[in-house]
This record gives structure tokens, sequence and C-alpha cells, in this order.
């Protein structure tokens, strides 16, 4: 009997540790980024491709590069205020390096040591490419900063567990592409896509771990906020041409000459900034999905 | 003597029309009012943003006349359709009208403003030519979404 309530703590205790070992938050390689030299103007674009300013500029800032933070994602878990990235080296990430701030976009790991929530879509710049990181580094150092200090989350138990988020990434957490390659513009849309605009992030319905159902990509989902439903794209919901898609993007009119409202607004803002070759790679990647209900 | 099928028509003819008065003319005007102004600018934006794209031949008349059309409107005295009292809290899904819009320190007129300057902005080059109208459609659309981000009920 005692024997075997040894062995089961050992079990447990085996158990506990392969779980912590498995979900305990990882770093990145810094040799991946150390022969890389940063180019700011080409991070800028990066910047705008992967949407930072949509929750982390001050919404009184209209050339929208003040990243004081304060915007508040509403879900199911809680609300996720995004937090002051700017180069303060006190309330924002000026005291970072490099290697804290890709594991930081890769890995969702703060330099503390612990987990980010995936409100911070790193689930999505898991897939960033190292050049991108470096240059985006290069241009977030050129920016100004903000002596705003950011706001706890608002988020209760057990959701502010943050051990508990090593289990969401060990189940969500991978570099896989989900949308089809194809030619040369299909895939630069799907990273484009998948990887810095995380369009899937609010584009892709969640299962209840919060977790994206990649069986229903694309296809829409209700609005974590809870008002309405955000679109789906695939072309089971999206007839509009790929012109008509990159057109929207850079001006916001849809076919029918509506103009985004909500938080494409923002999207459009940002997709102004970035080539006109990237928002018709953007369209070709969204014509090639498959159509999902 | 007025015979019977002439008197069933008619008044099948007159709940038809009454009916299409109703749909017509029923519900809040002000909000009539607005949508129909907002179609206005759509109508016209279609042209030019047609254009832009290069889906409708460029016509320099077509085109100035068009972006002229939105400088107007967008000058245009709003002050009566955008009535205090006729937001979503008021009148529901009969409009999308945030009441934001009307409360201490709204935007809405000032973007209004920005409406009308990128209009008429637009209107001094649309006749230019098409490569002209890309960009200058640009702060056009930037207002139209300011306004809907901050102030339009989310679908």
């Amino acid at each position: 009997m005692k024997r075997l309530l040894t062995k089961l703590i050992v079990l447990a205790l085996f158990a506990a540790g392969a779980g912590l070992w498995l979900t305990w938050p990882k770093s990145v390689d810094p040799a991946l980024y150390a022969d890389l030299q940063g180019d700011a103007a080409r991070g800028e674009t990066v910047f705008w491709a992967g949407g930072c300013a949509s929750c982390h500029a001050d919404k009184d800032d209209e050339a929208r590069t003040l990243l004081s933070g304060g915007y508040r994602i509403a879900s199911d878990f809680g609300t996720f205020i995004s937090p002051n990235i700017s180069p303060d080296p006190d309330h924002g990430i000026g005291a970072w390096t490099l290697a804290q701030f890709a594991d930081a976009m890769i890995e969702g790991r703060t330099p503390g040591g612990a987990h980010y929530y995936p409100a911070f879509p790193y689930g999505s710049y898991t897939r960033m490419a190292p050049q991108d990181m470096v240059d985006l580094w290069a241009f977030l150092q050129t920016l100004p900063a903000s002596e705003v200090p950011s706001a706890p989350h608002e988020v209760g138990f057990p959701f502010n567990i943050r051990l508990a988020v090593g289990g969401w990434k060990l189940l969500f957490l991978n570099t896989d592409w989900i949308g089809p390659g194809g030619d040369a513009q299909v895939e630069r849309g799907r990273y484009l896509v998948e990887a810095l605009g995380h369009c899937a992030e609010c584009h892709t319905p969640r299962n209840a771990l919060g977790g994206l159902d990649t069986s229903r990509w694309m296809a829409g989902a209700p609005n974590p906020s809870g008002k309405g439903r955000i679109p789906g794209l695939t072309p089971a919901q999206l007839d509009w041409s790929a012109v008509d898609i990159a057109y929207y993007l850079e001006s916001g009119f849809t076919p029918e000459f509506d103009s985004a409202g909500g938080g494409m607004a923002s999207v459009v803002a940002n997709q102004a900034h970035v080539p006109a070759a990237d928002r018709e790679a953007i369209a070709a990647y969204i014509k090639a999905l498959p159509a999902t209900e | 003597m007025i015979r019977l099928p002439i008197v069933i028509a008619s008044a099948a003819a007159i709940a038809v029309a009454s009916a299409a008065f109703a749909g017509g003319h029923g519900g809040n005007p002000a909000v009539k009012a607005r949508k129909s102004h907002m179609q206005l600018y759509a109508f016209n934006l279609g042209t030019l943003g047609g254009m832009a794209k290069g889906e409708i031949e460029y016509d320099a008349d077509a085109a100035k006349a068009a972006a002229t059309n939105l400088a107007t409107l967008a000058t245009l005295s709003q002050r009566a359709y955008w009535a205090p009292g006729t937001s979503t809290a008021e009148l529901g899904e009969e409009t999308r009208a945030l009441p934001a819009i009307w409360e201490a320190g709204s935007t809405a007129g000032q973007i209004g403003g920005q409406l009308a300057e990128a209009a008429q902005a637009l209107a001094a080059v649309a006749g230019d030519g098409q490569e002209a109208l890309g960009p200058a459609l640009g702060p056009v659309g930037g207002a139209c979404g300011a306004c809907h981000k901050a102030y339009r009920q989310s679908n």
C-alpha cells in the first residue's frame, strides 16, 4: 500500500514536471538574428503590415506611431489591455534586447520569462521571417517614447493563471501554414495574412479553449466583443474580385462604395501604408482560399 | 352600377399603393434623409472608384462632375437630419448612428469638415487623369472610415 502511494507520488511529480517542462515559456535561438542588419525603412512596412498600430497606437495620435497602448480587447476570458510598446525604457520596451523582442513575437514570452496571453497575436507572428523581425525592431527604435504606464489586464480566475497559457501554446502555437500555397504572389499573400496581418485572429472562429478552428479557416466568427459577427472571407462568404479586395484594403470602399467601419477601419488605415503589390498579394491569397462554411 | 370585379381590382390597387406608400414613407424621416445622403455619396464614389480601379474607362468630364457632386454633398448643411434623439439608443435597429455622435467631445462634425476638404481637393484634380484619382480618393476614404469607425454601429 505504502509502496503504491510512493509510486503514485513519484508518477504525479513526474507528470507535473513533464507538464511544466512542456509548457514552460520557450526562447528563440538568438543565432537566427545574429547576422542580420535591421533596416528601419523596411521595418516601417512590416509595422503597418503587422497592424501594430491598431492596438498599440495612442488613440489621440493622428500619426498612429505613439505606441502608448491602452486599447481594450474584450473576450470570453476577460478584457485585455494593450501595453505601451514605445521605446520608453521604463514604461515601454526601450530597455529590451532584440532577442527579448523576438521571444515576445515568436514564442509569446515576456522578458521576465512568463507567458503572454494570446490576445497579443503571437500565434500569428510566430511565422514571422527573421529579417522582418530585425527590420521591425529597427523601426520601433525610431518612434517617440511614451511615459503612459501599461494597465493590468482585467482577467479573472482561472484565466489569470498565466502558467495555463503554456497548455494553450502546446495545443495551438505552431508555425505551420494553414491556407493554400501557390505562385509567389499567393505565398506572399499567405505570409502577409497568416503571419503579419494576423487576419485569422478575428476572421476564423475559435474553439472552447480559445484556439483557432483551422478547419473553418477564415470562414467568419462571432465578434469577441459580443456585438455582431466578423464576416467570412472564403468564396462561400465573399464574392468580391481580387481588384475589389485590394481596393477595399487601400481605400476602405466596398464594391458598393459603402466604407469600412469598426476594426476594419484601422486595418485599412494600416494597409494604406503598404505597397500596392502587397495588397494585391493579400487579395490573391483570399481568392485562393477554399470555400468553407 | 359598379361591377364587382372593378371594385375588387380597385380595392386591391389601393391596398398595394398604400403598402408601397407605407414602405417608402414609414420610419424616421431624419434617418431616411441621412441614408439617402449616404447613397448619393456612394453613387458618385462609384464613378470615381470604378475609374480608379480601372473598371470604368476614365472620362475627365464624368470624373469632375462626380467629384464636384461629392464636394457639394459634403458641404450641404445636414443639421436638421442629424437631429438629437435619432441614435441607436432611441431608434434601435432603424439606424446605426451611435449616441456618441451627439455626446460631448464628439468629433463627428470635425470629420465632416475633413470630408468636405478631401472632396474639394479631389474635385480640383479629378479632371487631370486617371492616375490622379487613387491618391486623391485616399483622404476621402479616410474621412468615411474615421467616422464609421467611431460613430457607426458595427454589423
